[in-house]
């Protein structure tokens, strides 16, 4: 479904000093550098796979997914989705995928989403009857309901990109770009989000290629994963092994009664930070139900909280130590 | 079928979404509605003048000349530059881009759904006008109204396809609408908002007709408010300027696509 060969995407990017001086030399004698945002990536991904696509921040990750929906220009190399080449950008190859970014938004601000999703049936010829019934089934699984008929602005974040997903999808496109669909959402609106792509997928076949800064979507969607750093993927496989190579240890914020001593919480864990009665340990994966258990039971805790830490530190940590 | 991909029904749910959303605004296009007194601040300075018998409008014509003025402008005002220009930094351009409909169809819907927006704002300054000066109040025959509304449809599309033309440079400069705010003086001291182009030295004249500008204001207003006016040249250097922006709108636009590097997003 998906054919990447050689991929390079090079941008020409202004350097300017700063102050006074650096603006009139810039303003006279105007100084580019050409920076490598995607080099040599290849990939193939089948029809109904879901794959996810990590990278820190700057890694190149945004620039590949736009390369492959045909938003900007390859450099270099070849790419191929769903049997066409995606810069030519024919409609019938933008019917058959979609892109979501999380941080962006299609639906109209002042207007019901319902607006919007009539307005996206129109454009891609979805007969009203069929709208009808595809906006009604993926408004259930999306736990949508009057939320349709009320203002985008006038609506949650996480009501937003429920319906943002909704109008990505009412055209049933068979590729899925998805970058970063859960930023900023709450823990319970990425799980509802989590479930509701893995229950699109299994309905539909339809191949997903998932960007995300958390790494319990990854995990929850995607068997297989690509990790980008600096422009060339480092390893394309089996999110099995990669995700305890990444993430070895998982983070445990605690909001204690009274400030802790540091000494008396070493022992539980590398403590990351500690200010006042809030600490941050990082626990192994192996011991975290012991660990916790013990913390509940030895100190006065207030709140608890276990997360996986930041996907740019764990990636970082492991370019650092030279694992990839 | 589609035509230019478009078919009634994209048509249809763009222009009725696009008018729900402007309607929103109303109070705003109000006042940009109020905001286009020019041509009657032209008219009483032109009228307590003497120099207004220079300008080959007797009587109650020139009155209606500049009311005309007023009416045109209101439903041929474009503002797609500073729409598109915030569209492409902001990034909202890109779900545009994946969409299989040319993204500038939404920008048409959009100030189509200002338009009819603007409409009864637009009608109640008229009315005020006449209620002020009675004795200007003419109704064009039909023939005449339809002749005025496809010449100011015209206007419109020629005021688009230009702002357009600079839109896509949006691709290349990340603030094109300086350029819109350059080609601003001399749409305004040529199209006929201060004073009708016939009022102008002959070489002036001649040599304006030869820009779009005049067709934007002055060729419009003198169909609706009646005046003897050579409606094949009118009509004929409207179609022309079309025929001669649509495929440079067309042309720049694919290669800015090309371009594009989806900025912000």
């Amino acid at each position: 479904m998906i054919q990447v060969d050689g991929l390079n995407k090079i941008y020409r990017v202004a350097e300017k000093q700063p102050g006074f001086a650096g603006t009139l030399r810039h303003f006279v004698r105007r100084r580019t550098r050409d920076v490598m945002a995607v080099q040599d990536v290849s990939f193939s991904i089948e029809p109904g796979e879901m794959v996810g696509f990590l990278g820190a921040n700057g890694a190149g990750k945004t620039t590949t997914l736009k390369m492959l929906c045909g938003l900007i220009h390859p450099s270099g190399g070849r790419v191929e989705v769903a049997g066409f080449s995606p810069q030519r950008r024919q409609a019938d190859f933008l019917r058959r995928i979609t892109l979501v970014m999380g941080q962006k938004q299609q639906l109209l601000w002042d207007l019901p989403p319902m607006d919007s999703l009539r307005v996206n049936a129109a454009v891609y010829g979805i007969p009203e009857a069929v709208a009808q019934r595809r906006i009604r089934d993926l408004a259930d699984l999306l736990e949508l309901g009057e939320e349709l008929s009320r203002p985008v602005r006038k609506l949650s974040l996480g009501q937003r990109m429920k319906a943002e997903l909704l109008a990505a999808l009412l055209h049933e496109p068979e590729v899925l770009f998805l970058d970063e669909p859960t930023l900023g959402l709450d823990v319970n609106a990425q799980a509802r989000v989590r479930q509701f792509l893995a229950e699109y997928n299994r309905r539909t076949g339809a191949t997903v290629l998932l960007t995300s800064h958390y790494m319990a979507d990854i995990t929850a969607l995607c068997p297989r994963v690509l990790l980008i750093h600096q422009g060339r993927l480092f390893h394309d496989g089996p999110l099995e092994g990669l995700a305890e190579q990444l993430a070895p240890e998982r983070e445990v914020r605690l909001e204690l009664e009274s400030p802790g001593e540091p000494e008396a919480l070493a022992g539980f864990g590398r403590i990351e930070r500690m200010e006042g009665c809030e600490v941050r340990l990082l626990v192994p994966r192996d011991q975290l139900t012991e660990v916790v258990a013990q913390l509940l039971e030895r100190f006065p805790v207030r709140d608890l909280d276990v997360t996986d830490p930041p996907i740019e530190e764990l990636i970082g940590g492991l370019f650092r130590q030279g694992r990839v | 079928m589609r035509i230019f991909g478009l078919n009634r029904r994209i048509i249809r749910v763009l222009l009725g979404s696009q008018y729900a959303h402007m309607l929103e605004y109303r109070a705003e296009i109000a006042l940009w509605a109020l905001s286009g007194v020019l041509p009657f601040i032209m008219l009483s300075i032109w009228s307590g003048s003497e120099a207004r018998s220079g300008l080959g409008l007797d009587g109650v014509a020139l009155d209606r000349y500049f009311l005309s003025a007023y009416l045109v402008r209101q439903f041929s005002v474009v503002w797609v530059v500073y729409a598109f220009e915030e569209d492409a930094l902001l990034g909202r351009l890109s779900p545009y881009l994946l969409q299989p409909l040319h993204p500038l169809w939404r920008y048409v819907a959009a100030h189509l759904g200002e338009q009819l927006t603007r409409l009864p704002f637009a009608a109640l300054i008229a009315a005020v006008f006449f209620a002020v000066q009675p004795a200007t109040f003419w109704l064009p025959s039909p023939g005449g109204f339809l002749l005025a509304w496809l010449a100011t449809w015209l206007a419109f599309a020629i005021a688009f396809l230009f702002q357009s033309l600079i839109a896509t440079l949006c691709f290349w400069s990340e603030k094109a609408s300086a350029l819109e705010r350059l080609q601003f003086i001399p749409f305004v001291f040529l199209s006929g908002l201060l004073a009708p182009l016939s009022a102008f030295p002959p070489v002036v004249r001649a040599w304006a007709q030869w820009t779009p500008f005049p067709y934007l204001i002055d060729f419009p207003a003198r169909v609706l408010a009646g005046q003897s006016v050579d409606l094949m040249a009118g009509f004929g250097a409207q179609l022309a300027w079309i025929a001669v922006l649509l495929p440079l709108v067309l042309v720049l636009w694919r290669a800015g696509v090309r371009r594009y590097s989806a900025m912000g997003a």
